[in-house]
């Protein structure tokens, strides 16, 4: 019920655009997201963009990720 | 896919697992409150991953199973009125009632009609002048501004015969619930990340100030949560419980203002029934009065039969976490996903359906 998928926008049109996920075109609200903009990774929630990805915080969790990767004395 | 295949690699699963298993002393009870972190747990093996110090419970984040039982009627009820085409998300057709589910009603003549958004129930209203449209809304925070925005739209564009049954329900009113019966002795949370994208994390702030249990934010993907039990198992460790967010690319601590304004424009705050936990006050939305003609509730009117459970079904224990569905006694013999007898059974979201689904002998243990 909360699931919530990342797609791209790859058109906007209005308060609504166009978004891919893995070559799946799909129309999507952004009625909720108006600061969203084209190239944006928003998460999809039946039918609505509820949320941008904010893309910097992605790369620092998959820094810190590494980091503790690398500490682990498993390697 | 990006954002999503980076945080299912196995290596740096491995070295987030290892961190937990050293740290990790003392025994603690986790709850993940979201069902989509129940199904994303049991999928991904992380039960095996964590150190048996580390106890799960699943919680009610399951907006399908925690509907209560005279809801599910209503709304059944309602199906059955005539020029009525109900609406829902998937699930909800193949729940139970008392007496019925809406796929039963479906087959005896009703039109019930599964859409994946309020968008298609909205044209479906339009596409059907003669009829009347109602969204059996269900669904936490995440969802409630998509139900809103619908009631918008539909006023916007002078849709007349569209309605929505506000079965809408807020999550932390009910965590308060759980920690005050006092009935789990939880020690941490993992807290929704998805109804945190809308309302951010300050309304956490009370289960580590008023409860002294730590609350930590996930994202849905393996290592998402990994990260969250890290983050959990350190607090724990450190006897400094607080919020914490583990899924910062898509939660801020504000959450999107923008949908909850929305969503405080068309709903005002009302009590809910929630299945296995009963009446919780100011846990529920109510469509305002604004937007009254929207409001199915006060459109329609039905007769109810008074609601029945099904006889030995523990659902509602499930939900709270008090009981594994191990310690039903239809799991599996009776109660399948073929043939459910409650909807924790039902749902994608549901525990009992995770469990069925991806158990194996080690996770489906009885602590």
């Amino acid at each position: 019920m909360c699931l919530a998928v990342p797609v791209k926008i790859v058109f906007i049109d209005g308060d609504e655009a166009e978004t891919e996920i893995a070559g799946v075109r799909r129309r999507v609200s952004i009625a909720l997201t108006p600061e969203a903009k084209l190239g944006d990774y928003v998460l999809l929630h039946t039918g609505y963009a509820i949320g941008v990805i904010d893309e910097a915080e992605a790369e620092e969790t998959l820094k810190l990720l590494e980091e503790i990767a690398s500490l682990s004395e498993v390697y | 896919m990006k954002f999503i295949d980076e945080y299912r690699d196995s290596e740096l699963a491995r070295g987030l697992a290892y961190k937990i298993a050293k740290r990790s002393t003392k025994t603690i009870r986790l709850m993940e409150f979201c069902g989509g972190h129940t199904h994303a747990i049991l999928r991904y093996g992380i039960r095996q991953l964590v150190p048996k110090t580390v106890e799960m419970r699943s919680g009610p984040g399951c907006p399908v199973c925690v509907t209560a039982t005279a809801d599910l009627d209503k709304a059944i009820a309602l199906a059955h009125l005539p020029d009525v085409i109900i609406t829902t998300f998937g699930d909800m057709t193949r729940v139970p009632g008392s007496y019925s589910s809406l796929q039963q009603a479906k087959a005896e003549g009703a039109d019930v009609r599964i859409v994946y958004s309020t968008i298609d129930a909205v044209e479906m209203a339009q596409a059907n002048p003669g009829k009347s449209v109602i969204f059996a809304g269900i669904g936490f925070e995440t969802t409630a501004p998509t139900i809103a925005a619908s009631i918008i739209k539909a006023r916007r564009d002078k849709i007349k015969n569209f309605y929505v049954l506000s079965l809408n329900k807020l999550t932390p009113p009910v965590m308060k619930v759980l920690l005050d019966s006092g009935e789990l002795k939880l020690d941490g949370i993992i807290g929704p990340g998805h109804v945190s994208v809308i309302i951010g994390s300050h309304p956490y702030e009370f289960i580590p100030k008023d409860y002294g249990v730590a609350c930590v934010i996930s994202g849905f993907e393996p290592l998402d949560i990994l990260l969250c039990i890290d983050k959990l198992v350190e607090q724990i460790e450190k006897g400094e419980p607080k919020v914490e967010i583990a899924y910062p690319r898509g939660v801020k601590p504000a959450g999107n203002r923008k949908a909850w304004q929305l969503t405080e424009r068309v709903f005002e705050i009302g009590e809910a029934n929630w299945r296995g936990i009963g009446i919780v006050p100011q846990s529920g939305l109510k469509v305002r009065e604004k937007y009254e003609r929207f409001d199915a509730d006060k459109a329609f009117s039905v007769t109810l039969k008074p609601p029945k459970e099904p006889k030995g079904c523990r659902c509602g224990d499930v939900i709270r976490g008090a009981a594994m569905p191990l310690e039903c006694k239809l799991f599996r013999k009776v109660c399948t996903p073929e043939s459910p007898v409650g909807p924790c059974m039902v749902s994608s979201e549901g525990a009992c359906a995770a469990y069925y689904q991806y158990g194996t002998l080690e996770n489906l243990q009885v602590f």
